[in-house]
């Protein structure tokens, strides 16, 4: 809770159109550690993900019985190749996307195009390497963000209050007309979606990645019971994956959107303005 | 909605995809296995390894299902049908003159029959199995533990590695046939839930699973658990065997700890 000396510094600090200092060393440098790590985890696990393009709900991978939820692969319709993305028991064609995909000067038959993956090629050893050592990064960031952040008080920026949830409907009107307020605190929404990320996407991510790892569910095995089995938590890290995703894009959009520059200023040198005019 | 929205998001997303087109190219230099960096990240694999290591108590048990678990036929991967000539000889005759060779560190090197094998005290377990590739298959393996097998050649104390040699051929080159290989530590080798398996599903291991033995590392990836194995060695050093690397996929840059 802030007192109020606390708010009324606050508030003169953020007098309208003034530079205040919004985003400490900690917050911009694990910013820039967890963009990095991100991208090669997101690139990596495709390629991974590309060795079995196939996601099962249970235990195990039914061979013997269905329990598929989605495949991606490719058929052949007379004489020709076609890539075929099964969702649910639907199937879609998408050639050139996935199952089917532009290589070189011809298609080859693998999920992902090599823009998708890293390596571009098929190889699953270098993927592997690559995703468990940025899987680290990720973890480490992660633990020094929360320590500074507890120390700091950063984490306090980012838990929505009532007040906060009672603002929500406005909140999200002004997102609607693409008016964004610039008085330096996150708005509801923004904290709704950071705290998202940080508090329930990434761990999930870490802990369904691990309950994989049949080293570690040996250790855990209430990871395979928290997850509903090894082939669903695989499942519920692509799925959060692709939520992942679309918060990466919404994020891009709303900088863009909201003044790149001050924002982008804000991430490197910590330094934020303020909005000319000051709204209540 | 205005038409600038519309064309920033087209902008957006094209950005997205055209930036990311040319960045993810950049990083197919991380293939090459020689590579200061490729070398470098690798050190994440030791990393994982004294961690789960230190993290995991080394009598932990992977999971054991229950009958109703095992609901399709365990699927087969690798070589499933070795064509090598000592060992269609070997399976013709129903595997009744295989001997495994059990040597290299030890007091007392040996040559077991499948008949003395199934003769030792043997453990029954129904375990999922977890493919480097991402599926899992739940089966019912029976077998001689490792750790008796040891005991009977008694590992001298600086054995540090258990080193597989198997039947099957992967690849010929201009120096002859590459056999797949496989390596484990001695916490592994030790191990409860590693076993010797000569018995699938209450029956006989098929060819197509390893027969006539394949040995199960219930707490790594599928790839450690060689099948149609010939000889056990027991080791201090991985160099010597193959290229190094521990096993056959570990020379093509697999890391040799799968326990992830």
């Amino acid at each position: 809770m802030t007192t109020e000396t606390e708010h009324v510094e606050a508030e003169a600090g953020r007098k309208a159109g003034s530079l205040i200092y919004r985003q400490k060393l900690t917050t911009r440098l694990t910013h820039w550690l967890w963009v990095i790590s991100l991208f090669f985890m997101l690139l990596s696990g495709l390629q991974i993900f590309m060795a079995r393009p196939d996601l099962y709900i249970g235990q195990q991978s039914g061979f013997g019985f269905d329990n598929t939820v989605l495949s991606i692969g490719s058929v052949r319709i007379e004489g020709e190749w076609q890539g075929r993305t099964t969702l649910f028991g639907e199937s879609f064609d998408t050639t050139g996307w996935l199952g089917l995909v532009p290589q070189g000067d011809q298609m080859a038959r693998k999920a992902f195009p090599g823009w998708m993956t890293v390596p571009g090629n098929r190889d699953l050893a270098t993927g592997r390497v690559v995703h468990f050592f940025f899987a680290w990064v990720l973890v480490a960031t992660l633990l020094v963000w929360l320590v500074a952040s507890l120390a700091n008080r950063h984490l306090r920026d980012l838990i929505p209050t009532l007040s906060d949830l009672k603002r929500l409907p406005g909140d999200v009107a002004d997102h609607l007309r693409l008016r964004f307020p610039h008085h330096g605190r996150y708005n509801v929404l923004q904290k709704l979606s950071y705290a998202g990320v940080l508090f329930v996407a990434l761990p999930v991510m870490i802990l369904t990645g691990l309950t994989m790892s049949p080293g570690v569910v040996a250790e855990a095995p209430f990871l395979l019971d928290l997850f509903g089995g090894r082939q669903t938590a695989r499942t519920i890290h692509f799925v959060v994956m692709l939520a992942l995703v679309l918060f990466f894009i919404v994020h891009l959009a709303m900088v863009l959107l909201a003044g790149p520059l001050n924002e982008l200023r804000s991430i490197i040198t910590g330094w934020y303005r303020t909005d000319t005019e000051s709204r209540t | 909605m205005s038409p600038i929205f519309l064309s920033r998001r087209r902008f957006l997303t094209g950005a997205t995809i055209a930036s990311t087109a040319p960045l993810a190219g950049c990083f197919d230099f991380l293939g090459d296995r020689s590579g200061e960096v490729r070398g470098a990240l690798e050190t994440a694999n030791s990393l994982t390894y004294h961690a789960q290591r230190l993290l995991l108590g080394s009598d932990d048990l992977a999971r054991e299902y229950s009958e109703s678990e095992i609901r399709q036929p365990q699927r087969p991967n690798g070589s499933t049908n070795p064509s090598d000539r000592a060992y269609v000889a070997l399976a013709r005759g129903g595997f009744s003159d295989y001997r495994l060779k059990v040597g290299g560190l030890v007091d007392k090197p040996t040559e077991l029959s499948l008949g003395e094998l199934q003769a030792m005290p043997s453990r029954t377990q129904i375990t999922r199995h977890d493919c480097v590739e991402g599926w899992s298959c739940i089966a019912k393996w029976t077998g001689v533990p490792l750790s008796t097998v040891l005991d009977h050649v008694s590992p001298k104390p600086a054995a540090r590695f258990v080193v597989f040699d198997c039947f099957d051929t992967m690849q010929r080159n201009a120096l002859g046939a590459i056999k797949y290989y496989e390596s484990i530590d001695m916490a592994d080798a030790r191990h409860p839930q590693t076993i010797l398996a000569y018995g699938l599903n209450d029956q006989s291991l098929p060819i197509s699973n390893g027969a006539p033995l394949r040995v199960r590392v219930e707490r790594q990836l599928g790839y450690k658990m060689a099948k149609y194995i010939r000889a056990i060695t027991v080791t201090e050093t991985l160099e010597g065997f193959g290229q190094g690397g521990g096993g056959y996929w570990e020379d093509r840059g697999y890391e040799w700890f799968a326990g992830i």
